[in-house]
């Protein structure tokens, strides 16, 4: 339950950060609210040489509004997210969805960008994320880039950042008048979801999925289903097509399979999918 | 105005609640250095070389042992029948047979290098085949021992009637199992050792030290004299820290070998592998009877899971035995049982120790049994409990009730849940097909308490100078509240208030004998002890208070409001406390009392507890919404520390029920091994418990009283359980096993309907 040795830096810049990470080699990792990564520490299953203490950067925490959008900065926690009056009015997804991630003290540490570069299939904000089909703004060496929220996610806790970016920022589209849904099926109040659906619907429908595969995930048959005028039970039936979700402790492929299904339905009916 | 029987404050919490508890990880220890254990990652193997030339040259290393530096003799069961070839090595020899199993300790100066130096052991495994599961064990495909020859590792086999059976209408036979879950106490085992002289001073995370204390002197050779156990504040036991373990045995050993104090305290994620697990038990049941609702014959089989190294875990049959039959009056009952060595975590007693087990067996039993005829499962129990009149009532496995009314709480748990109403809710639901069905649960319980080892225990009461007193106790309090409870029985005798009186407890220097706190005994025991020796103290300071006044002692009473002896009926004449404690000093004739209670023998609480849940028939997911429970304790010294036992157990139980299992892969690899995987049950997941009062006081003891630290264990896990598969119950589900997972519901649910569909 004691980290292997680290080296420790804590800039007082981004571009200090985005610096120091350049430095340091593929080995360093930021640590934001740390409510990811250091457990995995503790338990030694991740060992950096190197952390970049990039909690002190209040610049990166803010929620604004931007027009059609609202942007939040990396290191926004969840507390402040799940109460943002701002976020509640225009992505009311959002702001809920955090409000069922882990329990207060996770949501009092853990941040909205922590929670997205970590790239935990299992965690919910990534999900919700693409379903609204956020955007996500990087910062490196070379400057800021763009990045969809359906080109982000990669692989297993892989995401697009390159080793010597920073996430800074979130833009999520406003959908003030959007249909929306956040089934969260867990065992535990604090636990991770053994499958998990956000969904919006608004003329279109997106449909993100937690711990359904690899990576998070767009159902995207289902959102096209709903497109070619299926209805919620129908597009539901969808909820997995081309999906190789997870088996563990809490649920086989084929309970999760079907969990999808059950959930998928219930997320497109509460949203007001026909 | 009595004391007793008020909601006082607990007043150990403002310690608890704040930072003032000192857990053996809290102990300031000059010059010492700190242990961590390197543990076995194979579930069974052998231990072809051990290379610690790395660890050894890492920061803070002074020194590394394997189990060929330890020469100390293997820890025995100490119960008995376990084969002595099944004895733990302190440090595992040749052979790991779990994961967990210590096989070196590295001493550091700092705690944080121990753990990066027990990184860098190497250790090279051997692997041998595994058996994870009791009844595989039963093959002996795979031995443990081989030396011994088969995996048993204590037998207890009755004969089997043959005609057991013969005259029931209706016999069921199930397999159930009661999972192997983990007692996860707050805090984590730790102590301490360090030598004076020749004189060890351990200090343990645990719930005996007295034993502790025997264990320690009979495994190094020492005169008792010679050993001082201290159990500082304890954060949680619920009976996996009853006994030491090989961690603590050791620190003696590592700290003459250091010649210096070494102190230990494990991560949570050792504590689920290294501190012992509970439960573990299959079950198979039949039960036979007539269709008119009368129960004729029952018979309980149970393989009992003892883990790699034969504990406590492997003594709880002997503890199912004596409830085999529950609170009913049936006429033949059947048990028998082996308890197996597996290559999994030791097990150990865990809050209720056997008889949870066989609460869980009979109470699905007859729901079984009431399915199978199709009557209501309390209409069954009501039938068969044993009748008011019978008691004490001595069952066919040769156990003696005290006192019971078992209908009557059955009752009165149906009428606070309004079970009529429930029915008939769950009937509207079922015509209507709603995905929320509800499912009512109802259990009937009797147990043992203070029913392992001897029935007293010590207690030592004396008025200090000023006429303040203190107490001491044998028990071993870890949360109970005992410093509350004990303080209030002085109380009431001396009339001398809770705050004026001290309590001492768990330090073997301070304390000469004890049994310790587990079995729900301390109160009908270590209180009893208290209560009868600050009795015999007002008499001894009577009788020097007529002295004093030139008196008869007959004729002098204690005024306890104001704690003054006087004449009676004179009382503007009279001696204080303060006064007698001052004149004893002079006489030399100390105003202390040390006593050891001898209650007749064990107490048996009952009750009955209805759980009803919802669930959710598309996902499988299980909602507890009510829980009901009527526990009988007999009289109750403070409701406010009953009702927290009962708390604690209730959450507990229902957790069982609903969420605990402690589980290994096929090659014995843990995979319940931290609080994210394993489901300890939180607040969140709980509805807010519906306690009913009953109170049946025992002729055992002169306080009345029955242990309640267990109860609510024992009756909510079938209730729980039973309240699930009622709730499916329309669709022709009969049974669905601990824990129930979404998934294991789902199953169910989906398996009634392709049958309903064939």
């Amino acid at each position: 339950m004691i980290p292997a040795a680290f080296e420790y830096q804590r800039p007082s810049s981004l571009d200090e950060a985005v610096r120091l990470l350049a430095d340091s080699g593929d080995d360093a990792k930021l640590l934001a609210g740390g409510h990811s990564l250091l457990p995995l520490m503790k338990l030694r299953l991740a060992a950096p040489s190197m952390l970049i203490d990039i909690g002190r950067l209040r610049d990166l925490s803010y929620i604004s509004d931007a027009g059609d959008t609202v942007t939040i900065g990396a290191l926004t926690r969840h507390h402040e997210v799940e109460t943002s009056a701002l976020l509640k009015a225009q992505v009311p997804l959002l702001a809920h969805a955090t409000s069922q991630v882990g329990d207060p003290q996770v949501r009092h540490r853990g941040t909205i960008g922590g929670s997205i570069a970590h790239g935990d299939p299992a965690s919910d904000l990534p999900a919700v994320c693409l379903a609204l089909r956020a955007t996500f703004t990087v910062v490196g060496p070379n400057g800021s880039r763009q990045i969809p929220a359906d080109d982000f996610f990669r692989g297993f806790l892989e995401t697009a950042l390159s080793a010597d970016e920073i996430l800074t920022e979130i833009s999520v589209p406003k959908v003030p008048d959007a249909g929306w849904s956040f089934q969260k099926f867990n065992r535990r109040a604090q636990d991770w979801a053994i499958v998990g659906v956000a969904a919006v619907h608004n003329g279109s429908t997106g449909v993100g999925l937690v711990n359904m595969a690899s990576v998070p995930v767009r159902a995207a048959a289902v959102e096209d289903a709903i497109a070619a005028g299926s209805s919620a039970a129908e597009a539901a039936t969808h909820a997995s097509d081309g999906l190789d979700p997870p088996a563990d402790l809490n649920a086989s492929q084929e309970y999760r399979r079907h969990l999808a299904e059950v959930l998928v339905r219930r997320a497109l009916q509460e949203a007001g999918a026909p | 105005m009595s004391i007793l029987g008020n909601r006082v404050q607990r007043r150990e919490d403002p310690k608890f609640l704040t930072t003032g508890g000192v857990y053996g990880d809290d102990l300031k220890i000059e010059g010492a250095l700190w242990a961590t254990f390197v543990r076995s990652t194979m579930a069974h193997a052998r231990l072809t070389s051990l290379d610690v030339t790395e660890a050894r040259n890492r920061p803070g290393v002074v020194a590394i042992y394997t189990g060929e530096d330890v020469d100390l003799p293997p820890v025995p069961a100490g119960l008995p029948g376990v084969p002595d070839v099944m004895a733990r090595p302190v440090l595992a020899k040749g052979v790991v047979r779990f994961v967990g199993e210590a096989v070196a300790v590295v001493l550091t100066e700092e705690r944080y290098q121990g753990e990066d130096a027990a990184e860098s052991v190497f250790v090279d495994y051997e692997p041998l085949p595994a058996v994870v599961d009791p009844v595989s064990a039963l093959t002996g495909d795979v031995l443990l021992f081989p030396e011994h020859g088969s995996n048993v590792a204590v037998p207890m086999n009755e004969p089997q009637a043959e005609d057991f059976f013969d005259g029931c209408e209706v016999v069921v036979r199930h397999r159930l199992i009661n999972q192997r879950v983990a007692p996860c106490p707050l805090e984590v085992r730790s102590g301490a050792a360090m030598w004076e002289g020749d004189r060890v001073i351990q200090y343990a995370s645990n719930q005996a030290p007295h034993g502790a204390k025997a264990a320690i002197a009979g495994l190094y050779g020492l005169e008792a004299d010679r050993v001082r156990v201290i159990a500082p504040d304890v954060g949680g036991g619920f009976g996996a820290k009853i006994g030491l373990y090989v961690e603590d045995l050791i620190l003696p050993w590592l700290a003459k070998a250091a010649g210096r104090p070494v102190h230990w305290t494990e991560t949570r994620s050792e504590s689920m592998l290294a501190l012992g697990h509970g439960r573990a038990q299959v079950q198979d049941v039949a039960i036979g009877g007539s269709r008119d609702g009368k129960v004729e014959a029952y018979r309980l089989e149970v393989v009992q899971d003892a883990g790699a190294y034969p504990s406590l875990g492997s003594f709880l049959p002997a503890l199912t035995r004596l409830m085999t039959s529950g609170t009913y009056d049936i006429p033949k009952v059947e048990f028998s049982a082996a308890s197996m060595v597996t290559n999994t975590t030791p097990t150990v007693a865990y809050r209720g120790a056997g008889r949870p087990e066989a609460t869980a067996a009979i109470e699905r039993a007859m729901d079984l049994f009431a399915a199978e005829i199709g009557m209501d499962p309390a209409e069954v129990r009501k039938r068969n409990v044993v009748a008011n009149d019978k008691f004490p009532f001595t069952t066919p496995t040769g156990t003696v009730y005290d006192i019971g009314d078992y209908g009557g709480a059955i009752d009165l748990a149906l009428q606070a849940s309004d079970y009529q109403a429930l029915r008939a809710e769950q009937a509207t639901r079922r015509s209507s097909g709603d995905t929320t069905q509800i499912g009512i649960g109802v259990s009937s319980y009797v147990e043992i308490t203070n029913g392992a080892g001897p029935p007293g225990e010590y207690a030592k009461v004396e008025i200090l100078p000023g006429g303040k007193a203190r107490v001491y106790t044998g028990t071993s309090p870890h949360g109970q509240g005992h410093e509350t409870a004990w303080t209030m029985l002085a109380s009431e005798q001396l009339g001398i208030p809770m705050e004026d009186i001290e309590f001492v407890a768990n330090d073997t220097d301070l304390v000469p004998e004890g049994g310790g706190t587990m079995g729900s005994r301390s109160l009908q025991s270590g209180g009893l002890a208290v209560h009868e020796a600050s009795i015999a103290l007002v008499d001894k300071a009577a009788k020097l208070a007529a002295e004093l006044l030139e008196a008869n002692a007959d004729d002098v009473v204690l005024d306890k409001v104001g704690g003054r002896f006087h004449v009676a009926g004179t009382p503007a004449v009279g001696r204080s406390w303060a006064e007698l404690a001052e004149a004893a000093g002079d006489d030399g004739d100390a105003l202390v009392v040390a006593h050891s209670s001898s209650p007749a023998g064990p107490t048996f609480p009952f009750g009955a507890h209805v759980a009803v849940v919802e669930v959710d028939t598309d996902t499988g997911r299980v909602k507890l919404t009510r829980l009901v429970a009527v526990d009988d304790a007999g009289t109750i010294v403070n409701p406010l520390l009953a009702e927290g036992q009962r708390h604690g157990g209730l959450a507990q139980g229902a957790a069982q029920a609903l969420m605990e299992e402690v589980r290994y892969d096929d090659d014995g690899n843990p995979v319940t091994s931290n609080l994210a995987d394993y489901a300890m049950i939180s607040a969140t997941e709980l509805p807010s418990f519906e306690l009913v009062a009953m109170a049946t006081p025992t002729p055992i003891n002169a306080l009345g009283a029955k242990g309640i630290g267990e109860s609510g264990t024992i009756g909510s896990t079938p209730a729980v359980q039973s309240a699930v598969v009622d709730a499916l119950a329309h669709l022709g589900v009969r049974h669905i096993d601990m824990p129930a997972t979404p998934e294991r519901v789902w199953r169910a649910v989906a398996a009634a309907q392709s049958t309903a569909a064939e």
